[in-house]
């Protein structure tokens, strides 16, 4: 996906463009308004990432300007303020959704995906792999005409194992990534989702192979 | 609402001051009247007893050099007209009584050529009397003779005393209509000062514009101090605004940048151990991160509802609304959120942006304690009353205090394990009370975990 992150602290900015990376996405980063409408100009987004406090103005009035030159592009507005009449302002100026900083990013993700899905877009997040489709937006798993709805977890799984399909992941490596850093579980917990996803891929031309002493991958159906 | 001392009522004080002057006037009116009919009636009389003087002194004629007298009748019955007074006269010639009442006084300077009028006590009742002197000639000399009338005051007094009764009644009179239109005077004096009160007490609990009424020129200078006070008030209002904004930005912005580092951090790291200890940090930013965020929603709530803002909004779609913002966050658990909402608005009067609050404080709570794959079913109904309730499959709330879990800072007693400030059920508790409501806290009827419902009149 491609995003376009307007924030005036470069450290954070550094930060999230150096985390979204690691999933394989692309981002601008406008470090204040003019440059923002500088790159929605030019390029298209997926998503637009935008800070409320910044050098030149108000996030608000990016938003409001946005909305009247009819761009669809949704907004996720990544606020510091905790202030709820400041949230339900931003949703009536047309930002698609917000999240307090700091943010999980996992969170995040899914509230893009949300948004995304409300706008009724494109495939944009589908990948394939030996025939089988995943279509990270519709949760939909699509292997030799048939069709499987997939959890939020088992698509999560799956899509790491879609990113990098002959990479190997550790259990512990997986289970930072699915679960959230308030819960407590063991890394066998990680175990469950597999054994769901194997059920679901039954029968398809791919399946999760367990790496001995290592972790797990994806891999061609023997 | 705070009233300042009540020592001073304007509208009184008016009232008093006009009554005041009124009574005054009243009294002045009779007065007057009573000193103008006494003078009107004594004149009268004193024509009358002047011109029966003058006739018996017209009726004095002398015969072989002695002064002698015809009574006219006329003299004395003109007198009797006023009233049953009794009448007393003297005649005196050249200094002898000739007939009448030989004790009447004459009066102390008897050759005047006009009549002289003197008021005194004659055989123990006051008279008005009347004393002519002329001269009348007998035998070739001229004889001084005096002519003196009295008639008592009997009838003046009665004539007086209803006068002065009715001049009483009128002034009475004059001074009630007087009060009732003090009444009236103050009514409308202090009319534009009511409008005003009204005026800034029908604004909503956040509007600190000036205020634009017309009003009389006496007004201005406490109009333009309130306005100036508002507008004081606005702009440390927005300060205090903009600090706390500012405040939660500059503590959340570093914190974002630790939590998106360690995120990073944690992808490379391959000993346990490290990422423990890295996941441990993550948790305490989160931990950090919510209560600063819950201690400022408080802070916010208590605020609002000191002023609270009745509006009428659709609760189903605030509800609804609330919902959809949290289910990616539920999803991330694979918890489903089941909504038993009826389609149709459900009007209700409140506070929208206080009751999202406390809804989605409420839910989070849920989600935050509820397992993976699990459902968290959010009912509205009406019986009695509003009831917006969240049941969800998690551990409930163990054997901790229920009716002690909305006090602040009071969390469940197996929840150690969890990220919590333990402020989330204290401010729905806070915007429920708000709204004439409360929080219910049980176990769910439908099963294992916790219900919590949100009790709306």
């Amino acid at each position: 996906m491609r995003y376009l992150l307007v924030e005036d602290n470069a450290e954070l900015a550094k930060a999230v463009v150096d985390r979204l990376a690691l999933d394989g996405h692309v981002i601008d980063h406008a470090p204040d308004l003019t440059t923002a409408h500088g790159f929605i100009d030019v390029a298209e987004y997926d998503l637009i990432l935008l800070d409320i406090m910044l050098p030149d103005g108000d996030g608000r009035d990016f938003l409001a300007t946005h909305r009247r030159r009819e761009k669809r592009t949704p907004v996720i507005v990544l606020t510091a303020r905790s202030q709820v009449s400041d949230r339900v302002g931003l949703l009536d100026l047309g930002a698609d959704d917000y999240l307090t900083k700091p943010f999980d990013f996992s969170e995040l993700e899914a509230r893009c995906r949300a948004v995304l899905r409300r706008q009724g877009g494109s495939a944009i997040n589908a990948r394939s792999f030996e025939g089988v489709i995943l279509d990270s937006m519709n949760s939909h798993l699509t292997m030799d005409g048939r069709v499987e709805e997939l959890r939020n977890r088992e698509l999560r799984l799956l899509e790491i194992f879609f990113v990098n399909p002959a990479q190997i992941f550790s259990k512990s490596h997986l289970m930072d990534r699915l679960f959230s850093f308030s819960e407590d579980v063991s890394e066998n917990a990680i175990e469950v989702y597999v054994g769901r996803l194997r059920k679901k891929l039954d029968g398809s031309a791919i399946r999760i192979e367990t790496v001995r002493g290592l972790g797990y991958r994806l891999a061609k159906a023997a | 609402m705070i009233f300042g001392q009540k020592t001073n009522s304007i509208r009184r004080r008016l009232i008093v001051q006009l009554s005041l002057i009124a009574a005054i006037l009243s009294f002045a009116f009779y007065l007057i009247v009573r000193v103008v009919a006494e003078t009107a009636a004594t004149e009268t009389q004193d024509n009358i007893l002047a011109a029966s003087a003058t006739s018996i002194a017209d009726a004095l004629y002398s015969e072989r050099g002695l002064v002698n007298l015809e009574l006219p009748y006329s003299a004395l019955s003109m007198l009797g007209s006023i009233s049953q007074d009794r009448v007393f006269y003297r005649i005196i010639v050249d200094g002898e009584t000739l007939t009448g009442y030989g004790d009447l006084p004459q009066p102390a300077s008897p050759i005047a050529a006009d009549p002289v009028f003197s008021t005194f006590v004659f055989r123990g009742e006051e008279v008005r009397s009347v004393a002519i002197t002329r001269p009348v000639s007998s035998g070739g000399q001229a004889v001084n003779t005096t002519t003196i009338v009295a008639q008592t005051r009997l009838g003046l007094a009665t004539i007086s005393s209803r006068i002065s009764a009715t001049a009483a009644a009128v002034g009475f009179g004059f001074f009630l209509f007087a009060i009732g239109l003090s009444l009236l005077a103050a009514q409308s004096a202090l009319s534009p000062l009511r409008r005003m009160t009204q005026s800034i007490q029908r604004r909503g609990p956040h509007d600190l514009s000036p205020v634009k009424a017309a009003l009389p020129s006496e007004l201005v200078p406490l109009v333009g101090a309130l306005n100036n006070f508002m507008n004081r008030l606005r702009s440390s209002l927005a300060q205090s605004e903009d600090f706390v904004a500012e405040a939660a930005h500059r503590v959340r912005t570093p914190l974002a940048i630790v939590r998106t580092r360690a995120e990073i951090a944690l992808r490379g790291m391959e000993k346990p151990s490290d990422k423990k200890a890295l996941r441990e940090m993550i948790r305490a930013v989160d931990e950090s991160s919510r209560s600063a965020g819950q201690l400022l929603d408080h802070a916010m709530v208590t605020f609002r509802t000191d002023n609270l803002l009745a509006k009428n909004f659709d609760l189903g779609e605030l509800t609804r609304d609330t919902c959809e913002h949290l289910s990616p966050t539920a999803g991330l658990k694979d918890i489903s959120l089941l909504l038993e909402i009826p389609d149709k608005p459900y009007p209700f009067v409140g506070d929208p942006i206080l009751l999202q609050n406390a809804l989605r404080n409420i839910l989070d709570n849920a989600i935050k304690y509820s397992p993976a794959d699990s459902e968290i079913i959010i009912k509205l109904t009406r019986d009695k009353t509003t009831e917006i309730s969240f049941g969800d499959q998690g551990r409930g709330f163990g054997a901790a205090d229920l009716g002690g879990l909305t006090k602040r800072f009071s969390r469940g007693e197996n929840v150690a394990d969890i990220v919590g400030s333990g402020l989330g059920l204290t401010i729905a508790d806070v915007v429920a009370r708000a709204h004439q409501g409360h929080i219910l806290i049980r176990s769910n009827p439908e099963g294992s975990g916790a219900c919590v419902s949100l009790i709306l009149p």
